[in-house]
């Protein structure tokens, strides 16, 4: 019978340890594949660590407050069969052979590059070989960390690339007019530079207008969209949100403001409100966020909508949402038109590729084909 | 985010970016084009620990050597300003204030006031402090305080790379002459630094890590001290609040106020000597503005009043440490 060993999961590139938060399965329960077993926390978010097998929760190996390096022993699953003797032998094994990576390796894997594109630098990180490549587009004020939880995942099957754009992350944050058009110019500028000839497109909020702009100007070169908790599928959005993401310049402004991302507030860690702060310091920053969204909102109300063309823009389109989104509602993912996969997952709020990252990540790859 | 930097390349680079960006920024000091072309060195040394290095040729005419005289140049500095200039001067060791004070506390402190507003004076003056390097007395000394207690002057410590750069660079756009202090001991400390600009706001403390059990506030070197310590105490289960000022004048009095309410036990850490030191002063806020939140007398850890020692073992005994940080918090928790 075959023991199972969960270890400390690696969530992103900037990930050397995590705390152990706290158990959610107890010893001796049934667990299935997909079943979060323990909550995680980095220096960047909080999340669950799920089971990829089937059986029975035997050892919870790590204590709660524990921080422990990246594929240190959590827990072992297996089932009721097996004897805890042979379970004991191969956590003694384990352990003993155990070494964590440290930063001082220098192996610290794939890294983001820059590149100068049309006069503007782009920061941008491709994981992955082969097949139709996809392209990752984060939303208003992310970067391409926001794909943490996916990006990897996703590459398992295909060459996947995630950037910055204008006026985000690490890439230039001069602006001509901020719009959906300049930016979507922008992803095509990258695509050709790099040499992405079609490419599936996944954006996540303005992201997703920004792939449909791509989409709408570009039509024989996008393979594929999924858009998640996407921008430009109807009327509404939090303006309140917007304005005070754009506007807030310190801890105690923006904290609040970052909860309203998540359906559960305590994922918002200090250290994801303090890398917001440290970006909206950046030259440049704050006035890239105001052409941008004074181009694409109006208070409450978005600009563009390519809801009735959405079936034209790409041979084929997947729209997920987490129900519980308090940046733009989750209806619009209803009554869209023609044959578009739709999925609504409960619990989720706006940043659902992070909250569900595993259930985002099969749909995706479901959609793409792996 | 990725790079990691010095304390003293976080300078250098915010030097390098204003400079870049406003041609009215120049450097002046001891050294600071010295060494250039002379035998066997291509760059100028930079200042005495190196931290301009590299922007002599850079920027030509706009790196200046000066004599050792301190009364003479942050003088011209002062004059400079207030005539348009944005001249960031470094006086090598803040303990050498004393021949300079007239020119910065009745001068360039003074200006915008006795002027009816009418007069800026930029002037950045970067020095060191700090006890920890064997260099004695006269180069040992913090003198934080001497500077927060004189209104027209801005104050600025720094704990981090990442706080250096972005304080320096607000401290060059500030229209108030800024006395920008840093720590002699934090120059080779690495930290993440963003390659863009950026500008931290003066008055902004920053809460270094969270916890409701009991309030630590602090700056400059200290702040790391408090943290061990801090992280210490958390693996007893005891969470402390930690506060790095950043800047001791403007001094964002909203922050540690609200700290000192919700914890109602706090430590002020100072490494400097304890009498109207930055520690008294916080001390004294505390007790006046959250008086009946405090639920134990507030605790000072700082310096004893004497001079810095040269004998090592005593120097080391000088410096606040850690272990007397978190003594400090299991008294105010007692």
């Amino acid at each position: 019978m075959p023991i199972h060993m969960i270890t400390m999961p690696k969530w992103g590139l900037s990930m050397e340890q995590g705390q152990v938060n706290g158990w959610l399965k107890a010893i001796g329960d049934k667990v299935v594949k997909g079943d979060e077993i323990l909550d995680v926390e980095t220096d960047k978010i909080s999340s669950g660590v799920e089971c990829a097998f089937e059986g029975i929760l035997r050892r919870q190996i790590a204590q709660e407050g524990d921080t422990l390096p990246i594929g240190a022993l959590l827990a072992v699953v297996a089932d009721a069969e097996t004897p805890d003797a042979q379970i004991d032998a191969e956590v003694e094994a384990f352990q003993r052979d155990f070494v964590p990576a440290t930063s001082a390796d220098g192996d610290s894997g794939p890294q983001p590059e820059k590149a100068q594109i049309g006069g503007r630098t782009v920061r941008y990180l491709k994981l992955g070989e082969g097949g139709t490549p996809a392209l990752l587009i984060h939303g208003f004020g992310g970067d391409l960390n926001n794909w943490l939880f996916n990006h990897a995942d996703l590459a398992a099957h295909r060459a996947v690339w995630a950037l910055d754009l204008p006026g985000h992350g690490e890439s230039g944050k001069t602006l001509d007019t901020g719009s959906a058009d300049e930016l979507a110019d922008s992803v095509i500028a990258f695509m050709d530079d790099r040499g992405i000839d079609k490419v599936h497109l996944i954006g996540h909020s303005m992201g997703a207008l920004i792939a449909m702009t791509v989409a709408a100007q570009a039509p024989g070169r996008v393979a594929s969209l999924a858009l998640i908790s996407g921008a430009g599928l109807g009327k509404e959005i939090n303006g309140d949100y917007i304005q005070g993401f754009t506007e807030g310049s310190n801890r105690n402004a923006l904290k609040p403001q970052l909860a309203k991302l998540f359906a559960d507030p305590s994922l918002v860690t200090r250290q994801l409100v303090e890398d917001i702060v440290k970006y909206k310091r950046l030259e440049g920053v704050p006035e890239a966020l105001r052409k941008i969204a004074a181009s694409a909102f109006d208070g409450n109300v978005q600009r563009a909508s390519y809801r009735d063309r959405l079936a034209e823009l790409a041979p084929r389109s997947l729209v997920i949402w987490g129900a519980g989104d308090q940046i733009i509602p989750a209806g619009h993912a209803q009554g869209l038109p023609g044959d578009i996969r739709v999925h609504v997952l409960d619990g989720n709020g706006h940043m659902v590729q992070m909250e569900a990252a595993s259930e985002v990540n099969r749909l995706l790859n479901d959609f793409l084909g792996s | 985010m990725a790079r990691k930097i010095t304390f003293s390349q976080a300078i250098n680079e915010a030097l390098s970016q204003e400079m870049a960006r406003d041609e009215t920024v120049i450097v002046m000091g001891e050294d600071n084009a010295g060494g250039a072309g002379s035998p066997g060195e291509q760059d100028a040394w930079g200042g005495v620990l190196g931290v301009t290095k590299g922007l002599f040729h850079k920027y030509p005419g706009r790196v200046l050597d000066t004599p050792l005289s301190e009364g003479g140049y942050i003088g011209a500095a002062v004059g400079a300003a207030a005539c348009g200039m944005r001249p960031v001067a470094e006086l090598m060791f803040i303990d050498f204030m004393g021949v300079c004070f007239d020119q910065i506390f009745n001068q360039a402190a003074k200006f915008r006031y006795m002027f009816g507003g009418k007069a800026v004076t930029p002037v950045v003056i970067r020095a060191m402090q700090g006890a920890g390097l064997r260099a004695a007395a006269q180069h040992s000394q913090m003198l934080t305080s001497l500077f927060t207690h004189i209104p027209g002057l801005k104050v600025v410590c720094p704990s981090t790379p990442y706080d250096a750069k972005g304080l320096l660079i607000q401290a060059i756009r500030d229209n108030d002459p800024v006395i920008f202090c840093e720590h002699k001991l934090l120059y080779s400390r690495e930290g993440d630094v963003p390659e863009e600009s950026y500008a931290i706001p003066f008055g902004e403390a920053n809460v270094v890590r969270d916890g409701d059990d009991a309030t630590i506030i602090t700056y400059g070197r200290m702040v790391h001290y408090a943290t061990e310590a801090a992280e210490k105490l958390a693996k007893d289960g005891i969470q402390v609040e930690v506060i790095d000022l950043r800047t001791t004048s403007p001094l964002d009095e909203e922050t540690i106020l609200e700290s000192a309410n919700r914890t109602g036990r706090v430590v002020v850490v100072d490494e400097a000597n304890p009498r109207c030191s930055i520690a008294t002063d916080i001390s004294a806020l505390i007790a006046q503005r959250a008086f009946h939140s405090l639920k134990a007398p507030i605790e000072m850890v700082t310096a004893p009043h004497t001079p810095a020692p040269f004998a090592g073992v005593l120097e080391d005994m000088y410096i606040p440490s850690a272990a007397q940080i978190a003594d400090a918090v299991m008294k105010v928790r007692a």
